[in-house]
């Protein structure tokens, strides 16, 4: 059973944009953020319009029910990626900041000078940066596992590193660059074997992917509602209970506490210890909408059409001469073809497409070291989402064409 | 096919003839575009009376960052450090002959940023000096 597309994309107003008189949007950057379906602006919408107030505490009807609200939509994210118990989602910003709260709280409790955290060379920077600082500031030692000239992590010299028994292993589950879907289960049993706790950034596997952090045994999973049809500015962190209520808090302020004297505090107990101040209130509804929006579809038929499609445009961009696509066969990556195309920078790439709606990202996309470690400045990359066609497909190759053409 | 990409910028990127290094100059600044990862060194002599006599720029990025570094370059040749300072986000415009949006700005305008740091002799550019 495939996904009628022509429906689901009903389900997205801005597909319908046009970008100047005449031009409709080619929206290929959804490894950036997502587009929204109505039933989510709607979902935040209605919230403003009949529920808002601020949550906890407040005895009036609408505080109660946005207390609810607010909580039902944790329990939806939990059952989303398995989790056991609804208080091991702590909402946060974003994956940014949940990989943060750990490297804040849990590595500044747990290590100390000497210890090793193992890494991947195709990190997001927000899963390097607070490693670094961490390093500066306690002397904790940072090892990476290898990149292959493939795009897969070497899991050989990964068994040699934890030979030398690190306390915390962080990677992603599916790079933003290269599309690969790391094996996390196998990552995660390694790093308990060795004795190690585990960090997963899934702020691209859980919009693409069915995540089950349960079976993976994680004991960190971070991601974010944008990139999976949710709202900017919320993001979970998931926590194995155990871990989270060990933890210190995050965040000094409001509803993380359970008393405050003039000189001290008891901090209150998960999740509440770690969401200090108000929350984005509208945007977890909009969170648990998106989540039932992808629940209603089905997990498995968004990554069977992403792969379609992905399979389609790696097909399609190889055949153009000049164009190097990065990372592993479709089969082992998610829906993102980043690319160079001789002679021409990636910049100019973008700027040629978008005269023709389509909207692709050019640079880095925040993987420095992984573009480093390939030798090039930036790539182009274009990504896919349960709404792409492969008609988009065919503009994007039109388009590079048209970017040869004016190269000549 | 459209103005940004006309043929002028284009054979600057393709062929700069200003491309490379001065060994021996009298100033030399680098600097890259955090955001794109553009980079841009130049290179410049300059003589008793404060012209400048040669100048040469190498570095990588978009067609734009390139041409642009390319146009400075050979526009700088000939003229007084004094007037060198008064270089500013107009004449690089002016130069390229386009309308350029606030991202690609940045890239037009970097070699700008790395020759006035230099002729100011600064240990950082900043852009307020291509405001």
């Amino acid at each position: 059973m495939t996904l009628d597309i022509a429906r689901i994309r009903q389900d997205f107003p801005i597909l319908n944009r046009e970008v100047r008189p005449g031009v409709k949007v080619v929206y290929l950057d959804s490894t950036a953020t997502s587009q929204k379906p109505l039933a989510v602006i709607e979902a935040m919408n209605d919230f403003y319009h009949r529920f808002n107030a601020n949550i906890h505490r407040g005895v009036h009807t609408l505080a109660e029910e946005a207390t609810a609200m607010y909580e039902q939509a944790r329990v939806k994210i939990a059952k989303f990626i398995n989790a056991r118990n609804p208080h091991e989602i702590i909402y946060t910003r974003n994956t940014t900041e949940s990989i943060n709260l750990v490297a804040y709280t849990w590595a500044r409790a747990n290590l100390k000078s000497g210890d090793l955290v193992i890494l991947t060379e195709m990190e997001h920077h927000s899963n390097l940066v607070p490693w670094h600082m961490l390093a500066a500031e306690r002397g904790v030692q940072l090892e990476f596992i290898p990149v292959t000239e493939n795009g897969l992590l070497d899991l050989e010299t990964y068994k040699s590193l934890l030979a030398r028994t690190p306390k915390l292993v962080s990677f992603t589950h599916m790079s933003n660059v290269l599309g690969t879907i790391n094996p996390a289960a196998e990552i995660i049993k390694l790093a308990h074997d060795a004795g190690a706790i585990t960090v997963v950034d899934g702020a691209q596997s859980v919009p693409h992917l069915k995540v089950d952090v349960h079976a993976l045994d994680a004991d960190f999973y971070a991601f974010s509602a944008h990139k999976m049809c949710g709202p900017t500015g919320i993001g979970a962190l998931y926590g194995k209970s155990a871990l989270l209520d060990a933890m210190p808090p995050f965040l000094g302020g409001g509803d993380m506490i359970k008393e405050v004297k003039l000189r001290s505090f008891r901090p209150n107990t998960v999740p509440a210890k770690f969401e200090a101040g108000t929350p984005a209130i509208a945007e977890s509804v909009g969170f648990g909408a998106a989540v039932d929006y992808l629940t209603g579809i089905g997990m498995d038929k968004v990554a069977a059409h992403e792969h379609e499609i992905t399979e389609y445009a790696l097909e399609r961009l190889e055949e153009i001469p000049g164009v190097k696509v990065f990372g592993p066969s479709a089969d082992k990556k998610g829906g993102v073809a980043s690319f160079t195309f001789d002679g021409v920078h990636p910049h100019d790439v973008a700027q040629i497409l978008d005269r023709d709606g389509i909207a692709v990202r050019a640079g880095h996309h925040c993987a420095q070291p992984l573009h480093e470690k390939f030798g090039i400045p930036a790539t182009t990359r274009a990504s896919f989402y349960l709404y792409s066609t492969k008609d988009e497909v065919d503009k994007l190759v039109e388009g590079i064409y048209k970017v040869k053409k004016v190269f000549g | 096919m459209d103005d940004l990409y006309r043929e002028v910028i284009i054979e600057h990127y393709k062929n700069p003839s200003y491309r490379g290094h001065l060994d021996p100059h009298d100033i030399s600044f680098a600097d890259n575009n955090p955001l794109c990862g553009d980079h841009i060194q130049i290179d410049l002599r300059v003589d008793e009376s404060g012209k400048v006599t040669d100048a040469r720029f190498d570095g990588h990025g978009c067609a734009i960052s390139q041409a642009s570094a390319d146009l400075l370059v050979e526009s700088v040749i000939g003229k007084s450090v004094e007037d060198v300072k008064k270089l500013n986000k107009q004449d690089i415009l002016d130069m390229l002959g386009i309308e350029l949006g606030p991202v690609r700005l940045k890239c037009a305008l970097l070699s700008l940023k790395v020759l006035k740091a230099g002729v100011y002799g600064l240990c950082e550019a900043s852009d307020e000096l291509v405001e």
